[in-house]
């Protein structure tokens, strides 16, 4: 059974299309924040010889796959990341091998097999610890084995205090310290392009994109995102990462109009039900000092 | 005030689900400055209140922390609580807080922080589209309103709104806000600045603040008994009243390019449209090269676009001729085309503890282009916070001042003055890999090329290194080997390339038989053994011209592999790039062609040991780079060598 279905407005499923849709209004907020995407892509191209893109297959990731390919004329000309923490929903991983041949991905899985090995994982350890070893640990594997420069991620402003003073270009130090008391200025398009050995630059092409943003622009353009997103039973996901950490809310959206009329009407955070941000006061802010997107 | 809170969410409830034209529509970013205490806060939560954008139950959580505390609630304090939420732990130097009007959305760009004011103000107000200033009405106007109006004409910013709040603390007097507003329009109009309308208000009673015709808030009704006087618009009125800075798209034409993909058989030059719009069909001019060419086609993944695109368009064009076109060029209509300059008048202002030094080379970044500058005099600096300024001879920018310099730059720069096109106006300065400041060009260019005094800025003690050499002219020395049949092309070519490097500044030389034959090879012929000593001859000289540095370009039939080898190890026993380049085109072609008459005197028997004819010629089989003079313009061609070559002759990183 093929789980992965377009949801179009009207909640009818659409065959998949090979290509975008061509909007001909006049310019809207979603072209402005398209292309100044997309610009932020190319300047990454041309400033990093090594980049990756971390690919969580949810929503926000999607978004960026399609943006590169909108930037690079049909292609994902970087390898694409997929953090596996063996805890992903069978769902999301058949998304992911769907998803590959469709976007014609070069996909690099990663696993942090010595932490499995030593017994860690979300049966025995806090989540905290189990998401620091299975993510930011096995990133830190992965960017030491393959060396790259840059990392293009999918992170907003609106997704989190942490995330709100991002800029998008931010360059993290070796042992992946963010110092975010000492930014560099960002201004006129012009970015921090550099990186010393051993660091690498945090590229952040959705930074100003809010929720409800992404949610219009998955609309507009018709772009593929696993189907947990929608209600089923009255439940549907709004945030999506490890299986037992992860809780869906109740929700009868089943379609994009409907997710974004719950959005407009709802005063709580996007990640309420991501178990690790919650566990312990400033949780989230602990994982990101220590390198987590 | 609770009542018509309640009504609002109830309205909000009953909103229909169809998509408001103000959440697709472009919001307006705004930035709030102005002395401290003038109530920036308290009008930004008062705004947020009228606007119906806090979150539920703010203010009463607020009230009710003011009531324990025995404090008397301020509205300031709810904009606090909200940033409080947002920092936890974190300083926020830059956040944003939208709201909505009835006309369109806003996001308000905070950036507070007094530690390291200007990066920060720098960071958030350059994307805001307007700024709202805000001056006291008991207080005045004071050392702050003027410096943040001096940053607001230094960023660029043109959309002001003075709201003179306070209106309580002075009796509401129009006298007062008359007074006000004459000193400060005067003080605006020295730095080029013009507010678009003065609103008197007082935030913390809601004077005058949000939109005078709705008529359930009783503060608006109260407000227009007070300042009856008042015949302009409120706050929320004035801002409604603000366009998006995005007449860019009536402007010129700049699309700059930011990089060429061949990721398929398309030569596809990626870039953004700055200013202005382009259409399939135009011509365009590329600048600095001044090469021209029309768009074939506006390539879009999955597009059939519409055959145009406007300012803010991230882009990619195909064109009719293949020009050489690299990041950094700005393409423009022949009838509009920006300014060619090495050397420029700006304002920069200098943001990091290392002051900016005469003498010292820096990166200067403008859109994509990337070139080295250095200061050639400063000639007036402003201290930013106290706004003195001094004429005195100053030897280097510290920071937080802004200086009016002369900049150099290595070569050739794109620009257009910054009250004219500002998104090629303005430029950033890089040392070191770090944004260290920026900077506005304005007041004409001067477009001659008179070098800068020599500084001795690459004084190397001892023999001077071929890494010294590139350093001092931005390339390594190379010997460009052109081979090929009599008539190919060798020397159109190799001239037209000559003035392409010359042009970018680069230090090169053609060799041919018209500077060889009569000189230095005098005394040879056209035996086997004279070619063989010919060839042997200028590659010696094109190996020292090389190790000098310069890119020397041969442009010699060289018919044979072994010479074309030897050619190759001479110059490779020095330290410079050896890139043969075959300029092939059939003999049939270069017979029809026939420029000198050779072909025909060959054939008729006068000339002996012609090459094609009764001599050998033997291709190259794996040159470096090969042109195809039977297809290709002449400026096609010198394209396909500039995309091979100047890769070549970067200078070696030294962190590489």
């Amino acid at each position: 059974m093929i789980v992965i279905t377009r949801v179009a407005s009207g909640s009818v499923n659409r065959p998949y299309l090979t290509e975008p849709m061509k909007q001909t209004t006049q310019r809207t907020h979603l072209d402005e924040l398209e292309n100044q995407s997309i610009f932020i892509f190319r300047e990454a191209y041309h400033a990093f010889k090594n980049i990756a893109m971390p690919w969580s297959m949810g929503k926000d990731s999607n978004v960026l796959i399609w943006l590169a390919r909108k930037a690079f004329f049909g292609r994902v000309p970087f390898p694409v990341l997929h953090i596996d923490t063996t805890y992903e929903f069978p769902e999301m991983l058949e998304f992911r091998e769907w998803a590959k041949k469709h976007h014609n991905l070069n996909l690099i899985v990663k696993i942090n097999i010595e932490a499995r090995e030593r017994g860690i994982g979300y049966e025995t350890h806090d989540p905290v610890t189990v998401t620091h070893e299975l993510k930011t640990v096995a990133l830190q594997q992965v960017l030491a084995e393959y060396k790259w420069d840059a990392l293009i991620t999918g992170i907003r402003r609106d997704e989190d205090p942490t995330r709100a003073k991002e800029r998008y270009f931010s360059p993290r130090n070796a042992q992946f310290e963010w110092d975010y008391k000492d930014q560099p200025p960002e201004f006129w398009g012009q970015f921090a392009t550099s990186s010393a050995k051993g660091e690498h630059v945090r590229v952040q092409p959705l930074l100003d994109w809010t929720e409800v943003d992404v949610w219009r622009y998955i609309q507009r353009e018709n772009i593929p995102i696993p189907q947990m997103y929608f209600s089923r039973n009255g439940k549907r996901f709004r945030s999506l990462g490890c299986s037992p950490i992860t809780h869906p809310i109740k929700s009868n959206a089943s379609n994009i109009d409907e997710i974004i009329a719950e959005l407009e009407a709802t005063k709580v955070g996007e990640r309420a039900g991501r178990a690790q941000d919650h566990y312990e006061r400033n949780a989230m802010q602990k994982l990101r000092a220590k390198g987590f997107l | 005030m609770q009542k018509a809170n309640v009504q609002r969410s109830t309205s909000n409830a009953q909103r229909p689900t169809q998509t408001d034209q103000r959440d697709v529509g472009i919001p307006l970013r705004i930035v709030f400055v102005g002395h401290v205490d003038h109530g920036k806060s308290t009008l930004i939560g008062r705004i947020l209140h009228d606007t119906d954008s806090l979150p539920e139950g703010k203010i009463e959580m607020v009230k009710k922390a003011c009531a324990a505390e025995g404090m008397e609630f301020e509205f300031a304090f709810v904009l606090d609580a909200l940033l409080e939420e947002q920092k936890q732990n974190v300083t926020i130097d830059t956040t944003e807080i939208r709201f909505k009007t009835k006309r369109r959305k806003y996001i308000i760009i905070d950036a507070p922080g007094h530690k390291e004011f200007l990066k920060n103000m720098i960071t958030g107000a350059s994307r805001a589209d307007a700024a709202v200033l805000v001056i006291a009405a008991n207080e005045g106007v004071r050392e702050q309103s003027r410096r943040h109006a001096y940053l607001l004409s230094l960023l660029g910013i043109k959309q002001l709104i003075v709201v003179v709040n306070k209106m309580d603390l002075a009796d509401f007097s129009e006298e007062k806000f008359q007074e006000i507003e004459k000193e400060y329009r005067k003080f605006l109009a020295e730095l080029g600045l013009e507010a678009r309308v003065f609103v008197p208000a007082s935030a913390k009673n809601g004077d005058n603040v949000a939109s005078t015709s709705s008529p359930s808030d009783e503060s608006v009704r109260m407000a227009d008994k007070k300042m009856k006087w008042h015949r302009g618009p409120s706050v929320l009125e004035a801002l409604d009243l603000l366009e998006p800075q995005s007449a860019d798209v009536d402007l010129p034409l700049r699309f700059c390019v930011q990089d060429v993909y061949r990721f398929d058989e398309r030569r596809i030059i990626a870039g953004r449209i700055e200013t202005g719009k382009l259409r399939v069909g135009d011509e365009l001019v590329f600048s600095p090269a001044n090469k021209a060419s029309k768009v074939q086609s506006i390539e879009e993944w999955g597009g059939n676009g519409d055959g145009e695109a406007v300012a803010g368009d991230s882009i990619g064009i195909t064109l009719t001729e293949q020009i050489f076109v690299e990041r950094g060029y700005v393409a423009s209509h022949q009838t509009d085309t920006p300014i060619e300059a090495n050397r420029v008048h700006a304002d920069v202002f200098w943001i990091v503890r290392e002051p900016m030094r005469s003498g010292r080379l820096y990166d200067l970044r403008l859109a994509t282009q990337e070139v080295k500058c250095e200061i050639v005099s400063i000639d007036q600096v402003m201290d930013s916070s106290s706004l003195e300024s001094t004429t005195e001879k100053r030897e280097q920018l510290e920071r937080n001042e802004v200086g009016r310099l002369t900049i150099q730059t290595r070569s050739p720069l794109v620009i257009d003055n910054h009250d004219r096109i500002p998104k090629l106006g303005r430029f950033v300065i890089v040392d070191d890999d770090q944004i260290c400041g920026g900077g506005t060009i304005f007041g004409g260019v001067y477009t001659d090329r008179i070098v800068a005094k020599s500084k001795n800025i690459f004084w190397v003690e001892g023999k001077i290194t071929a890494e010294a050499r590139a350093a001092r002219t931005g390339h390594r020395g190379a010997v460009v080997w052109f081979t090929g049949l009599s008539g190919a092309g060798k020397s159109t070519i190799a001239q037209a390339l000559e003035r392409e490097l010359f042009a970018r500044g680069m230090q090169t030389y053609v060799l041919d038989g018209d500077n060889i034959r009569h000189g230095l090879n005098s005394n040879l012929g056209f035996s086997p053994e004279d070619r063989v000593e010919n060839i042997r001859r200028v590659s010696e000289v094109a190996k020292l011209m090389a190790d000098s540095g310069v890119v020397a370009i041969t442009a010699f039939i060289s018919p044979y592999r072994m010479d074309r080898r030897r050619a190759r190890e001479i110059v490779l026993e020095g330290n410079a790039e050896f890139v043969e380049v075959f300029v092939d085109a059939p003999l049939a072609v270069c017979e029809a062609r026939d420029p000198k008459n050779l072909y025909k005197k060959a054939r008729a028997g006068e000339i002996r040991e012609f090459t094609g004819i009764d001599a050998p010629y033997e291709p190259p089989e794996d040159a470096e780079i090969n042109v195809h003079t039977d297809r290709q313009t002449v400026n096609e061609s010198v394209a396909t060598i500039l995309e091979g070559l100047l890769p070549r002759l970067k200078p070696e990183q030294a962190d590489a």
